[in-house]
């Protein structure tokens, strides 16, 4: 009689071990090719260990054999998605290094590009977020608006995503004629567009149980992992470097920057969407008062920058984009570091994620807005 | 019972959003007019790309067969990763003079990026970009092109 008391007793104390299991790197929601290396107790996220390097290019490699104005043409490839963004940080970088001052002109027009990226940039994110949790309708009305903002790039600088449109000193193009018309008539139908994404998602009680109170991520952790952007701002960390440092035209717009405590998913999510009315508000009040003007300034054939270190920050849609350039005086870099967004505001998923359901993971890897070749440049 | 007055709200305000949501898509049902797809590739003859859309790398030349490329190599020096290579040769002019004149102007398709630097830096713009689009070869041998077309030659009067 004993001996069965033994066993049941022993039953009792079985000890389940976590086991690891690996989310992709092919899997559709992790948006690109990121390995996450998720330990799980059941079905309960324990600790997340990302995984990056599955499509390293080796960009950073690659920007000390080339010239200034050929490494600008490699930042579109980092982060496609804010690739004007990037073009201005290198390209303020070394005008900065080289005392050079653009015309107002060309800040306006940068501030307008990056400001029309961010938004294309959070439409697409904002129908991929949609898609994670199921919801493919919004999959096709985010295109379907981001298609005016990348026929705008089309038309002015030649491409969609690659742009390539800033250069050291200025622009690639002068704006084309339909440009001022198009940006305007884009943002009038998108403001009647805007709102039919709070109907769609926002409100949608499936969407909402999905993203409330959860993912929190608290004001230390995110200024400790270095969460920028409407990520880190959505934990109160105020971080806007057009605000802080502002660059461009920036000084001479007014805008908010959106900040809130609560740090959840939705939080995440709602700051982005009201981001969207603050970039239509900036755009709004430059896109009528272009200045005249050059649209770059006469540079040396070979542009040399002159010894020492160089750093330019900009604000990237998906938070603090960072250049950081060491010159030996030659007329390729000694050195190029990019402080990408996406790689800090990965590792701080962990924080976010441990003690969810591993069907939380998605939604609050959504919310981060990853974009893996800017995590693995 | 208060509890469960709360719980039938909440399952008709969920309702209600849902319903939200699909006022919306039943709107775009019922107005397909409001479509922005595009029938690729229906459209084909009527499709026209914008004017300063990178497609590939051209050379025009004119109805004489001459076009304005000095073989300076400017270019090819521009290029991030050796898209262009630029072989020249040496010709002799009516004036007894050695010059320099491009032999062949060779086109790595495959290789570039459309990042327009070479076409900047031209200094007399004998190269544009082209919008052709459909690059879709079976041999990727197809994709190194001779920019300059057999036979030709520069144009009178271009200036290096
Ligand atoms: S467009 Fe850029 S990559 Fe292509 S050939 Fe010209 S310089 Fe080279
Ligand atoms: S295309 Fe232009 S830059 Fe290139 S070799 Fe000819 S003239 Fe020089």
């Amino acid at each position: 009689m004993s001996e069965t008391k033994e066993i049941i007793i022993s039953t009792d104390k079985i000890h389940t071990d976590q086991y690891l299991v690996n989310m992709g790197p092919q899997h559709p929601s992790t948006h690109g090719v990121l390995r996450l290396l998720v330990s799980l107790e059941g079905e309960v996220v324990h600790h997340i260990q990302p995984h990056v390097g599955y499509i390293h290019s080796g960009i950073e490699k690659m920007c000390e054999a080339i010239s200034y104005p050929q490494i600008i043409h490699l930042t579109d490839r980092m982060d496609y998605l804010s690739a004007h963004m990037n073009n201005e940080a290198v390209a303020l970088c070394v005008e900065n290094a080289l005392q050079v001052e653009v015309p107002d002109r060309v800040k306006y027009i940068r501030t307008i590009m990056d400001e029309l990226s961010r938004l294309a940039s959070h439409q697409l994110w904002w129908c991929v977020m949609g898609m994670d949790l199921g919801a493919l309708t919004t999959f096709f009305y985010g295109l379907r608006d981001r298609e005016h903002i990348l026929d705008i790039f089309e038309e002015t600088c030649g491409a969609r995503m690659t742009v390539n449109y800033n250069l050291p000193g200025g622009l690639m193009f002068d704006i084309h004629p339909n440009f001022q018309k198009r940006v305007k008539d884009f943002l009038k139908e998108f403001k009647t567009k805007l709102p039919e994404y709070d109907e769609l998602l926002t409100g949608n009680v499936i969407f909402r149980q999905r993203v409330d109170n959860i993912g929190h991520l608290t004001l230390e952790d995110a200024i400790a992992w270095g969460v920028t952007g409407p990520s880190g701002r959505g934990s109160g960390f105020s971080c806007d470097v057009r605000k802080h440092q502002p660059y461009s035209a920036y000084p001479m717009v007014q805008f908010e920057e959106k900040l809130d405590t609560k740090g959840d998913s939705f939080v995440r999510y709602r700051l982005r969407i009201e981001e969207m009315w603050e970039s239509i508000h900036i755009i709004e009040q430059l896109i009528d008062n272009i200045p005249e003007g050059d649209y770059a300034v006469k540079m040396k054939g070979v542009i040399k920058l002159p010894e020492g270190e160089f750093y330019q920050r900009v604000e990237s849609a998906r938070g603090e984009f960072g250049v950081y350039i060491v010159s030996d005086g030659k007329k390729n870099p000694y050195r190029v570091k990019f402080r990408s967004p996406g790689f800090s505001n990965l590792f701080a998923l962990n924080k976010m994620a441990a003690g969810h359901k591993i069907a939380d993971l998605v939604a609050i890897m959504s919310t981060l807005d990853l974009v893996i070749p800017d995590i693995d440049r | 019972m208060n509890g469960l007055f709360e719980y039938i709200k909440t399952v008709f305000k969920g309702v209600g959003t849902l319903l939200t949501g699909m006022k919306i898509t039943g709107s775009y049902f019922f107005r397909p007019w409001k479509h922005v797809t595009q029938q690729y590739p229906e459209n084909r003859e009527t499709l026209k790309m914008f004017d300063r859309f990178r497609g590939e790398v051209i050379m025009p030349h004119n109805e004489n067969n001459e076009h304005l490329c000095t073989g300076c190599g400017i270019c090819e020096l521009n290029c991030p990763n050796g898209s262009i290579e630029i072989i020249s040769m040496s010709v002799l002019t009516e004036d007894g003079k050695k010059k320099r004149a491009i032999d062949k102007h060779i086109y790595h398709l495959g290789m570039c990026t459309f990042c327009n630097l070479c076409v900047k830096a031209c200094p007399t713009g004998a190269i544009i970009m082209g919008q052709e689009f459909e690059h879709a070869v079976w041999d990727r041998t197809k994709l190194t092109k001779v920019l300059n077309l057999p036979g030709s030659k520069i144009a009178q009067g271009v200036k290096e």
